[in-house]
């Protein structure tokens, strides 16, 4: 496996402040235990991978942290104050944008309206206030194109979208209005190469600009080609984090299974996996 | 929405059509409702049926449904239903009738009151249906009976015994508030084009249509307002969103909840409103008041484009599957067919409005 070296990363990142604490965060829903007491931050300019098996808890996770879930035990504190988020929409307004697993997207409406669903920019005075929609068609087609994605017109409703397009639309949406987090789950499962390495390039940017970055995958070759620490989530705990460059990409594999050895299941494919 | 000057030119896209593109209009279906409805009559009814008075005749009680259509189709893209506003409508008209009958209040104060009440009796429904989970049709037809019923008892304890509570007229006789709830607007307008023999006059010189009834411009008022809403504000599209799907919109930071009960007051006191009307206009309120008028809002509603599913439909659709219900109702009169047809022509229309939705729908989400 080689290891690409085409983005940029930054200085060991140790002196800057988490935007982000997570704290021994445990989820139950109702007897399952989703996640038993998981530390996470982000710093800002740093891309933070979140890997694990299937069923881990990852996107449990990161659903605490974008306020999707209320977290049973354990604390979140952003720049240092202690957050409680009542709705996805605290956590936006927090600065914090989330590419769901799901899209979170609604198929009947058009692009621009899912684009900016929760966000909509107005204009004019109270009463007649209305949404801007020239600048929201413009900028949901300016945005897609800057993910490699050329709208055919930006009312074209979202199911008739190809998975890739939908996935785009989301990622597009997220980075728009990531202020200050942006998570990413599984967010280049549906794309093609060159969207891929469009959304990957896509996270290098906006980390030089001072956002932190949390980018889940399964893909080691994606989360190597990015990622600047890796925290390994195993059966809802974590099995610990590492910087880069401290961990081989073997090891990382075999991390992201489980801690199991991939070793055997690599020679019998051929090494292809 | 001219986005054609922003988009590149792509050859996956063919040109689209007028046609195909008003196909995707919610509204469509109703508007070809209303030609083929207007057509019909044209044959078949008696010409009297499309003068001034004639379609005075059969407004009105399209307004009087139009505005519960109204509130439920925004209530239906918003993904809930509301089967309670027909005893809705009953049991504002029983506050109301309280109000101003046995209490003797001022309408100043006597409205503010009857919406306020129904807009309470909206928010319990949907803090109930959110609360819970449960579907909204089944919490709406417990009120259905619950509202019904009250009106009933509360009917007989404010007018000693009787289901029906009389003197509405005399007690609002004289207040400044009543001519935008009662009567007719425009009436010297009307007398001038009289006069000019504009339009048709009785022999002693007064003109046939004294001026337009109020419900139809609170019809055509709301039917705006709601369209507009849902289609350039942000709480218009955060209705679609809600409708369309819940986890979605509210995980994007959409207020789900709020938008949703906030569309079961709208719906309530879109009843009230309906109450106060027409309890006006008849001077009295009884328990039967709205009966059955959930169902037609709703088959309105459906005529104009809305799915069952939520998050797809439109108000003006909503406007014209009204108006399509006033022409079948008030029509009939004016031909050679029995009433009875009227039911029958209703459940035709809504069967055929529903498949044409479900295949509008398969085109926009793009499922074959
Ligand atoms: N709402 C819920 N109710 C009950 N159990 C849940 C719920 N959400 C998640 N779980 C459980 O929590 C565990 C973790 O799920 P999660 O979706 O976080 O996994 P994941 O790491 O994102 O997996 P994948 O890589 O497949 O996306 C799973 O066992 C799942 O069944
Ligand atoms: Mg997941």
């Amino acid at each position: 496996m080689t290891q690409d070296t085409t983005f940029h990363h930054g200085d060991p990142q140790a002196a800057t402040q988490p935007i982000i604490k997570m704290q021994n965060i445990e989820k139950h829903f109702g007897n399952i235990i989703a996640l038993a007491g998981v530390s996470f931050d982000v710093r800002p300019g740093e891309c933070h991978c979140l890997l694990g098996d299937n069923g881990a808890g990852k996107s449990t996770f990161i659903k605490t942290m974008s306020g999707v879930h209320k977290p049973t035990k354990g604390t979140i504190t952003i720049d240092d104050q202690p957050m409680n988020f009542d709705s996805p929409r605290d956590a936006m307004e927090a600065g914090i944008a989330t590419v769901f697993q799901d899209l979170a997207m609604i198929p009947l409406m058009s692009v621009t309206r899912n684009f900016f669903m929760g966000r909509e920019p107005v204009k004019g005075r109270k009463p007649f206030r209305r949404m801007d929609v020239e600048m929201m068609n413009e900028t949901a087609v300016e945005e897609m194109r800057k993910m490699g994605i050329n709208l055919r017109g930006p009312d074209q409703a979202v199911g008739t979208l190809s998975g890739g397009e939908r996935q785009t639309v989301a990622i597009a949406r997220a980075v728009y209005f990531g202020a200050r987090v942006l998570i990413l789950d599984e967010p280049t499962s549906a794309l093609g190469v060159r969207q891929t390495s469009n959304v990957l390039a896509t996270i290098d940017r906006v980390r030089k600009q001072g956002v932190g970055v949390v980018f889940i995958s399964h893909n080691v070759r994606h989360a190597l080609a990015v990622g600047d620490r890796f925290t390994v989530l195993n059966r809802g705990k974590t099995l610990g984090t590492a910087e880069r460059g401290d961990i081989t990409p073997e090891q990382l594999q075999d991390l992201m299974a489980g801690g199991q050895e991939m070793a055997q299941l690599e020679g019998s494919l051929g090494g292809t996996v | 929405m001219a986005d054609a000057a922003q988009t590149v030119d792509d050859e996956r896209l063919k040109k689209e059509g007028l046609g195909a593109r008003l196909m995707k209009r919610p509204e469509l279906g109703a508007i070809a409702g209303v030609i083929l409805v207007t057509t019909f009559f044209l044959i078949t009814a008696d010409s009297s049926m499309f003068t001034l008075s004639g379609i005075m005749n059969f407004m009105t009680p399209a307004a009087q449904l139009g505005i519960l259509a109204i509130g439920a189709a925004m209530l239906m893209i918003g993904g809930e239903f509301d089967l309670s506003i027909g005893s809705m409508v009953a049991f504002a008209g029983l506050i109301f009738g309280a109000c101003v009958v046995t209490l003797g209040l001022p309408l100043i104060l006597a409205i503010p009151l009857t919406l306020a009440v129904a807009a309470g009796l909206g928010a319990l429904n949907g803090t109930i249906v959110l609360k819970t989970g449960l579907p909204s049709f089944i919490v709406t037809l417990a009120f259905l009976f619950i509202l019904r019923g009250a009106s009933l008892v509360g009917l007989k304890l404010a007018s000693g015994g009787s289901t029906q509570l009389r003197g509405v007229r005399d007690a609002v006789e004289g207040d400044w508030l009543a001519p935008m709830f009662s009567g007719d607007a425009f009436g010297p307008v009307f007398a001038w084009l009289a006069q000019v023999g504009v339009i048709d006059t009785f022999k002693n010189g007064t003109p046939k249509v004294p001026g337009i009834p109020v419900e139809i411009l609170w019809f055509v008022a709301l039917a705006l307002v709601a369209t507009y809403v849902l289609l350039r504000t942000p709480q218009g599209n955060w209705v679609f969103a809600s409708g369309g799907d819940r986890t979605a919109a509210s995980n994007s930071g959409v207020p789900v909840r709020k938008v949703k009960i906030s569309l079961f007051m709208v719906t309530a006191m879109c009843g009230a409103l309906v109450a106060i009307i027409t309890v006006m206009d008849a001077g009295s309120t009884d328990a039967r008041r709205g009966f059955m008028k959930e169902f037609e809002a709703i088959i309105a509603a459906v005529i104009g484009g809305c799915l069952l599913t939520g998050g797809y439909g439109s108000a003006i659709g909503a406007f014209f599957g009204a108006i399509i219900f006033g022409m079948v109702t008030i029509g009939l009169t004016y031909t050679n067919f029995d009433q009875d047809w009227f039911q029958i022509f209703l459940g035709g229309m809504l069967l055929i409005a529903v498949l044409f939705n479900n295949y509008i729908r398969k085109r926009v989400t793009g499922e074959r």
